[in-house]
């Protein structure tokens, strides 16, 4: 192949960190308005790679990189992201890189403003020429207008749905005449479905106009919508390049994770067909957006219960309002008696533990280690890790530590050691830590809330076999909440869907996809209720 | 792709918007109401009221101002605007000594005290930099250890390290200044009294000067000629509806038998606040003044978009020390002397107030906010001892109650402050 036929080429890239290699002759190919797909899990070294790509302090601080990055055929030494930004590759990052306070044209024109010289400028520097705000609207107008974005330029960023914001960082790459590389970080992170079917739509608006995308993410469908080409990276090597007519989404992601995914090998687990371990009846929780509206269930002891249906019809909300953390009414019933509601630690006390969906925000101190991050709520609730003198209580640090070793060797927790902050940690090793936390309150429930949200795919299945293991092993009643349907059906012995706020109905992992599209879109309520699966 | 955001324009009823303007503008609203009743029972006679506060504001409000542009950078209250002000004082000081007076003394300080500041400023900076996130509290601690510095070279180092013989300004042992410094034979009233104007008819022809240009503001909004969003528009309406209002009363004040017709106003030292009005303003519209803002937004967007943040943190302590030690020798030359060893000590504190209950907050201050809350701190200043005297009946108590107000308005607006955003952020989250 010609060299001037792409646009970026990276060749032979390897990067070692301190005597550890993070990435191993890599070779990317890209033509001009070619989608390119970077797939790896956590680890794999896609970030790296970008490091490399835009010259970041942290790649040049630690003594280069090998290879070489060319730009239309020619070699260029890109030193910072300054640089890079000039040899026209361009980034939407994934956590936004916008200002809320500015208008959408002060964003799209950051440190780009549009100028016009006035006396003092001539006389002193070309730093004091006025902004041409009037200039600045107009480029912003049009590039909001490729990429059919319906929105004032003087709106301020404040306020606008986060799906919006990613079309302002885009706006504002595509707004730079000389790009000819967009890289997207995982763009669709922290969008809506429909959001993300918007963006991938405007990834090929952008790719027609002949500029090259770099796509990184681990959603393998939307890769399989919109990449031309796909290169699968593992522990910093190449493992392959395919083209989207030769590939699949199984063969994408078994390269990805090098081992087939299995369904979750499931032995034997104890239900207790006579006893019911959790009631709710005529339940209702009010969480903003996700509301329960009257509902009953039956958990019998030591099964694994699915909580299924789509986005917004409530099933999100009957974790948070058992576990007390937003308004609840109705009855909750455990062992047959009555759990007191809106009460975080009665629930805790009566041995009921919650995985929560929100990692970040609610799940986990953030600056704090592992070994706090798992002993904190024991300690708050049962005064557990504590060593008492008459009034005063001390923690009892060797304790904890020891409680977090045994954990972090239990559920397999990848760490530099249990005292490193939960916010360097992977979303996988983040969600094991949130369940560590829960099994030292040594419950008899625990939910689950999305226990493999924005994890990838192996840790996702190490996730769910940890929860399988406690319910076989201990005995464990699990309720796991979860959006992918395909998880739930993989390791749940019945699975509830909610429509509406309340119960549609109970389905069993085997029953048709068929059945289970029908109940989600609320259709099959009817049939379910006469067949005596709700009890 | 079908895509439609409703903003909120328009759409909130009368009473919401009334209620936001109030918790908005709750630090202000309070002060004036304390300015208020505080005139009230001063017993003062507006005429003597208003000459005091046209003093006062021409000798504070330069110092306010130069607190602007730190605060758009992000970096909160510049509290070492102290350091300015000693370098303003160091330039004083050998003016005196060499004994050159008049407008070229005034401006022989500002040639030396200019040096002075930008290496103050820098090394400020530097040190700020390097204490991302309390700047303010770094600040106001560099300024006492400033003072430190300062009293160190001036009560021990002149007359002993540093040769300097002058009877006047050397305690009598040869070693140290004295702790007065009179200026009254060099460079008292140097700026003030070269050209003294009408104090109503300065404000006549001001309000004719804004009434024309947020006339033709208007005119080009109403063409679609500004880049401004189209809720600026009744922003430009309450601005020009306040000017009018405040023509109207001049119009009446001048036709009327008030003494404030008599009233005179140091044209030169108002023209180079107004100039640094203008400047500020002229910044704000710029690239760099862009910088600035982006910079005190957000510093790790700045850096990463490719923006010099460190650097744009140094200029603008520079830029504000700089203004500092000019405002300094403005105070001085209006005071007539200099307390060598006191002067500079409460200039951060009471710029930092006035700019508080303008209106301002640690994140963001305009030039209406540092002129409005000058004249609203003078005002306190003025009319509270004698408020307090006649309440209470005592002298002393009004003297308490001056300390009492510098101090209190900076913990109070600083609590309202916090006191605002919380009771915004409830309103945001519609409970």
């Amino acid at each position: 192949m010609e060299t001037a036929n792409f646009v970026l080429q990276m060749k032979g890239i390897g990067k070692e960190y301190y005597g550890t290699r993070v990435l191993e002759n890599i070779n990317i190919n890209l033509a001009p308005g070619e989608i390119h797909a970077v797939l790896g899990e956590n680890g794999a070294g896609k970030s790296t790679l970008m490091n490399i790509l835009f010259g970041m302090s942290v790649i040049h601080s630690t003594g280069g990189f090998e290879g070489e990055v060319l730009i239309n055929g020619e070699s260029a030494n890109i030193k910072s992201p300054v640089e890079a930004m000039e040899a026209g590759i361009g980034m939407v990052h994934q956590e936004f890189m916008l200002i809320p306070e500015y208008t959408i044209t002060e964003n799209i024109k950051l440190n780009r403003e549009i100028t016009k010289p006035n006396i003092f400028s001539r006389l002193i520097s070309n730093k004091l020429e006025t902004l041409d705000r009037i200039e600045m609207n107009k480029d912003a107008k049009k590039a909001l207008k490729t990429l059919d974005l319906n929105i004032e330029e003087w709106i301020k960023i404040a306020g606008l749905p986060v799906g919006y914001m990613q079309f302002v960082e885009i706006a504002r790459e595509i707004d730079k005449s000389n790009l000819k590389v967009l890289v997207f970080d995982e763009p669709t992170a922290v969008l809506t479905e429909s959001e993300a079917s918007n963006l991938l739509d405007a990834m090929r608006t952008i790719s027609s106009k002949g500029i090259a995308i770099l796509f990184i993410t681990h959603r393998l469908d939307e890769v399989m919508e919109v990449a031309d080409n796909m290169t699968v990276l593992r522990d910093g090597k190449l493992v392959g390049v395919r083209k989207k007519e030769e590939t699949s989404i199984d063969e994408l992601a078994e390269m990805m994770v090098g081992r087939k995914i299995n369904k979750v090998e499931k032995g034997t687990n104890t239900i207790d067909e006579s006893v019911y371990k959790l009631e709710l009846k005529n339940f209702s929780v009010d969480m903003p957006g996700e509301k329960i509206k009257g509902m009953d269930l039956k958990v019998r002891k030591g099964e694994i219960i699915g909580i299924g249906g789509l986005a917004g019809q409530g099933k999100i909300g009957v974790a948070n309002g058992v576990a007390g953390l937003y308004p609840s009414k109705g009855e909750v019933l455990i062992d047959g008696t009555p759990l007191p509601l809106n009460n975080p630690k009665e629930s805790i006390n009566r041995r009921i533990a919650f995985v929560s969906e929100d990692r970040r925000a609610v799940g986990l101190l953030l600056d704090i280690g592992i070994d706090m991050n798992i002993a904190v709520t024991a300690m708050q609730n049962k005064g557990g890790f504590l060593k008492h003198y008459g009034i005063f209580s001390q923690q009892d640090t060797k304790a904890i530590k020891e409680h977090a070793e045994k954990m972090r060797k239990e559920l397999d927790i990848r760490c530099t050691g249990v005292d490193q902050p939960t916010r360097r940690l992977s979303g996988g090793n983040q969600q094991k830590v949130c369940i560590a936390r829960a099994l030292t309150l040594e419950p008899e429930i625990l939910f689950v809330s999305e226990p493999t949200r924005g994890i990838d795919v192996g840790a996702k299945k190490l996730v769910l076999d940890t929860l399988v293991k406690l319910n076989q092993e201990k005995g464990m009643t699990i309720v796991m909440t979860s959006s992918e349907l395909g998880e739930l059906r993989s390791v749940c012995d019945r699975i509830a869907i909610i429509n509406e706020g309340k119960l549609e109905g109970i389905l069993s992992p085997d029953d048709s996809d068929k059945d289970y599209g029908l109940m989600m879109a609320g259709n099959y309520s009817k049939k379910a209720n006469s067949g005596g699966e709700v009890e | 792709m079908e895509n439609n955001v409703t903003i909120d324009r328009g759409i909130l009823d009368r009473k919401t918007k009334i209620k936001r303007f109030f918790v908005k503008n709750m630090v202000t609203i309070m002060f004036i109401i304390l300015s208020y009743i505080g005139f009230h029972y001063s017993g003062l006679s507006v005429p003597f009221f208003m000459s005091e506060l046209i003093t006062r504001f021409a000798r504070n409000g330069f110092l306010v101002l130069a607190l602007i542009i730190p605060v758009m950078a992000g970096m909160g209250l510049n509290f070492a605007i102290v350091l300015g002000a000693m370098a303003g004082q160091m330039g004083i000081i050998m003016v005196v000594h060499w004994g050159i007076t008049g407008v070229p003394g005034v401006l022989l300080c500002v040639l030396l005290s200019t040096p002075l500041a930008i290496i103050f400023g820098f090394l400020t900076g530097k040190l700020l930099n390097k204490t991302k996130g309390q700047e303010m509290i770094t600040s106001l601690i560099l300024g006492f250890f400033a003072n430190g510095i300062y009293q160190f070279i001036f009560l021990i180092l002149v007359g002993s390290v540093i040769p300097m013989v002058n009877e006047e300004m050397i305690l009598s042992s040869g070693v140290g200044l004295r702790v007065t410094i009179a200026l009254n034979d060099t460079i008292r009233y140097a700026l003030d009294d070269v050209w003294r104007f009408s104090f109503i008819h300065t404000v006549l022809i001001a309000t004719i000067i804004f009434l024309i240009i947020y006339a033709v503001k208007l005119y080009k909004m109403k063409k679609g000629e500004t880049a401004d969003a189209p809720t600026d528009k009744s922003k430009t309406y309450f601005n020009l509806g306040v000017v009018v209002a405040l023509l109207a009363v001049t119009l009446g004040v001048m036709f009327s038998e008030s003494r404030i017709n008599d009233l005179q106003v140091p044209m030169i030292t108002f023209a180079i606040i107004g100039v640094l009005c203008l400047f500020t303003y002229f910044l704000s519209k710029t690239k760099l003044g862009q910088d600035l803002r982006t910079v005190g937004q957000d510093r790790h967007i700045a850096k990463v978009s490719g923006i010099n943040s460190d650097g744009i943190r140094v200029l603008a302590i520079v830029l504000s020390t700089l203004l500092a030690a000019y405002g300094q020798i403005i105070y001085l030359q209006n005071l007539g002397t200099l307390s060598t060893y006191g002067s500079h000590e409460q200039v951060g504190m009471f710029a930092i107030a006035a700019l508080l209950i303008g209106g301002a907050s640690v994140t963001k201050a305009t030039i209406g906010q540092a002129v409005l809350g000058t004249i609203l701190f003078h005002t306190l200043f003025i009319v509270s001892p004698l408020a307090g005297r006649n309440l209470f009946g005592d002298a002393q108590l009004g003297e308490y109650f001056r300390a009492f107000v510098a101090y209190g308005v900076i913990g109070l607006s600083l609590a309202m402050h916090a006191w605002k955003k919380y009771l915004q952020s409830k309103d945001e989250l519609g409970m």
